[in-house]
């Protein structure tokens, strides 16, 4: 039982990173931007067909691979919002973001059954099969790479949302959108600059996703979107750290309890959110407190 | 006292509400246009999106090649036939209102079944409600039996005796072969957990005992914990009941990782796929071996199969030819072959004629093979078969003896 119980949590830390590296992106769009992306799910998508596209007709690593399809992300993120998300003012933006981000999910789904059907895709490389023997656990390697590219993704956040001037502009446009404004910041391109940030960041997620799950189509944003809106509410919308200390708490308990009986594990899951927001309605990492940072 | 006038309205009243019920029911009613000249509408709603719609996509094509197969041979009943297709996004609700849309207001005349028994067995209602018919492919649980309608009759295999095959040669085995082990991890899907459990009990029942049986929710993107957890036991069998092919080929995937290879591995659904699942398991050396029940494949052989595999072939251009040709089309077609049948030997579209035929005890023709339907419109004849991946080829393994039917591989070779 010992080693059951220390495998599922390895199984769970590994799991939690993958989920931070989807939810990343989702959270900061929020934190920034006070809109719920739930175009993240078919974005992590998209992120996994790019990979897929440039893996499987181009032969290119699937790591490698990143250093195009991020900047391609980057560039449909700020798309996205300067298309979809910056015409939308007034009392009901917030609202509106919401229908509009729903729009841009259909668009994207749609395109992608145009381009590649209903079929099932999967991501393959050396890594992608292949195990690292610790302390007597085979631990998978593309889990551990998207460990590793979780810690680096949220680091570089961190970086550049606290050790840049860029940085600074983000964090004034969080805190006071038109006192942002008043001392000259371009608050619309503050905006578009995260938005494709955020949407760039989440091309890692799509490929290890990818690479991970046992394949995925279209419609696989689906399943995704309300585990990575639990993880991030959980979190604290807005607190890029805290859904990844969250991401690992969520999946190493659902590792858990599969032990024992694997069918409640989901709803482990969503009870924890909800017990938690009913003694701390901000998240565990309460944007109120990141934004004070 | 009412006046006459007051009479005359509620009588009138009366007279509207019983010609406007009659004129609905007539609406509603299976078989209601007879125009001799206009095509016969023959409405089905489909997974064309959500979980289903890599199945759903494949019906369709089944469906359409089936109509273009009789359209071609002048029709049914003289008159061409049209397909009107709805998606229902993979939904139970969704699927209940389009049966009932394509039924009361495209007033088809027909309706063949959707895709999965989650989404038979609302529809079958909706049918049984307007008196049709509902031939189907694809919802061979008892979830769709249960409730006993009149109307229901599935071409396909029930799938509760799917893995029956497989016990039975597993049983037939010297007990120095015989596997002692087995784990049964079920995705939380009726059509998975009542084949899956039959199986372990007739294994339990032969001496095999289980070291893992446990329900898992299926909306997870990948499985590593549970098939941690299964390959901890190392058992010598494992029959996994997957719904789709991500949840199999995440299991095989772990398993290869933690360095385990069961002697036995059978999936309800996944490795069928045969574009998909090799590649997503990491090619044709991990496939090897692996196994999966159903009532039919490509090289089925049914002159009325090749014909149909041929013409896929040709339309659909599957990247591994004939053997890429999914279950799913023959499924589909031999609703519309069984439809057809029935329609032509009762000269009728309507329901209750159709109907009485199949529960007539005849044998019909169709390209998985000869179908009757006992009184739930379960097919008696279907046979089952267990398939195996040899050498990056699909083939037949049982039962022993079955048509083109090649040895079993075992023990599976390992990762």
């Amino acid at each position: 039982m010992g080693t059951q119980i220390a495998h599922a949590i390895a199984d769970g830390i590994l799991g939690g990173g993958v989920y931070a590296l989807m939810a990343a992106g989702l959270t900061l769009i929020f934190g920034v931007l006070d809109i719920i992306n739930v175009a993240q799910g078919i974005l992590v998508v998209l992120g996994g067909y790019l990979s897929y596209v440039l893996s499987v007709h181009l032969h290119i690593d699937l790591l490698v691979g990143l250093l195009i399809t991020v900047p391609a992300m980057f560039v449909i993120g700020v798309v996205i919002y300067w298309l979809f998300i910056r015409p939308l003012r007034g009392a009901e933006r917030t609202s509106m973001t919401l229908l509009a981000c729903f729009a841009v999910a259909l668009i994207v789904e749609g395109i992608l059954y145009r381009e590649f059907g209903s079929q099932y895709v999967s991501l393959s490389a050396s890594y992608t099969n292949s195990t690292v023997h610790v302390f007597g656990f085979y631990l998978s390697e593309i889990y551990l790479i998207g460990f590793g590219l979780a810690v680096v993704a949220i680091a570089a956040l961190y970086l550049v949302l606290y050790r840049t001037t860029f940085g600074r502009a983000v964090r004034a446009t969080m805190q006071n959108q038109a006192a942002a404004r008043l001392i000259g910041i371009d608050v619309n391109r503050v905006a578009a600059i995260t938005f494709g940030i955020a949407t760039a960041v989440t091309a890692l997620g799509g490929m290890v996703f990818g690479a991970t799950s046992g394949g995925f189509n279209p419609n696989s944003g689906y399943d995704l979107i309300s585990r990575l809106l639990a993880i991030i509410i959980l979190a604290g919308m807005g607190s890029i750290g805290g859904a990844l200390v969250t991401a690992i708490f969520m999946t190493t308990a659902e590792a858990l309890v599969d032990i024992w009986q694997p069918n409640w594990s989901v709803a482990v899951f969503y009870l924890a959110l909800v017990i938690v927001l009913t003694f701390r309605p901000q998240g565990l990492f309460g944007r109120r407190a990141v934004r004070a940072q | 006292m009412r006046t006459h006038t007051q009479r005359a309205r509620y009588l009138a009243a009366g007279a509207s509400a019983v010609l406007a019920t009659a004129l609905i029911a007539a609406c509603g009613s299976s078989g209601s246009k007879t125009s001799s000249s206009s095509p016969i509408l023959i409405g089905t709603s489909l997974s064309l999106t959500g979980d289903f719609s890599a199945d759903g996509q494949a019906f369709k094509q089944g469906y359409e090649i089936w109509a273009h197969d009789i359209n071609a041979h002048g029709g049914l009943l003289g008159r061409q036939v049209k397909l009107v297709i709805l998606n229902d996004n993979s939904s139970p609700t969704q699927v209940d209102t389009n049966y009932t849309d394509l039924i009361t207001v495209k007033h088809v005349d027909l309706t063949f079944g959707p895709f999965s028994s989650l989404l038979t067995a609302p529809s079958a209602e909706v049918a049984h409600r307007y008196g049709y018919a509902f031939v189907e492919g694809a919802g061979g649980s008892p979830l769709v039996f249960s409730e006993k309608l009149p109307n229901v009759f599935d071409v396909a295999l029930p799938v509760v005796k799917n893995f029956d095959p497989l016990v039975n040669w597993l049983k037939s085995l010297p007990a120095g072969q015989r596997p002692t082990t087995a784990a049964y991890p079920i995705a939380n899907d009726t059509f998975a957990i009542l084949q899956v459990q039959r199986a372990q009990g007739l294994l339990q029942q032969a001496g095999i005992s289980t070291t893992y049986s446990k329900i898992f929710p299926e909306e997870v993107p990948d499985f590593l914990p549970n098939a941690d957890l299964v390959a901890a036991k190392k058992p010598d069998v494992v029959i996994l009941g997957s719904t789709a092919l991500p949840t199999a080929v995440s299991f095989i995937k772990d398993f290869e990782q933690q360095h385990y290879s069961p002697k036995v591995m059978i999936a309800a659904s996944g490795p069928d796929n045969a574009q998909a699942f090799p590649p997503a398991v990491g090619g044709v050396a991990v496939a090897n071996g692996v196994m999966w029940p159903n009532a039919w494949y490509p090289g089925y052989p049914n002159a009325t199969s090749q014909a149909m595999v041929q013409e896929y072939v040709a339309k659909y251009h599957p990247q591994q030819g004939a053997s890429g040709v999914p279950a799913d089309v023959a499924e589909a077609y031999s609703v519309g072959q069984v439809t057809a049948q029935a329609v032509t030997a009762t000269h009728s579209l309507k329901g209750s004629k159709i109907i009485a035929y199949l529960h007539s005890n005849v044998t019909l023709a169709s390209v998985e093979g000869a179908v009757q339907f006992d009184s739930l419109g379960e097919n008696v004849k279907a046979i089952a078969f267990i398939f195996q991946w040899q050498n990056g080829k699909q083939v037949v393994v049982l039962p022993v003896g079955a048509p083109g039917a090649v040895p079993i591989m075992y023990p599976k070779p390992n990762w």
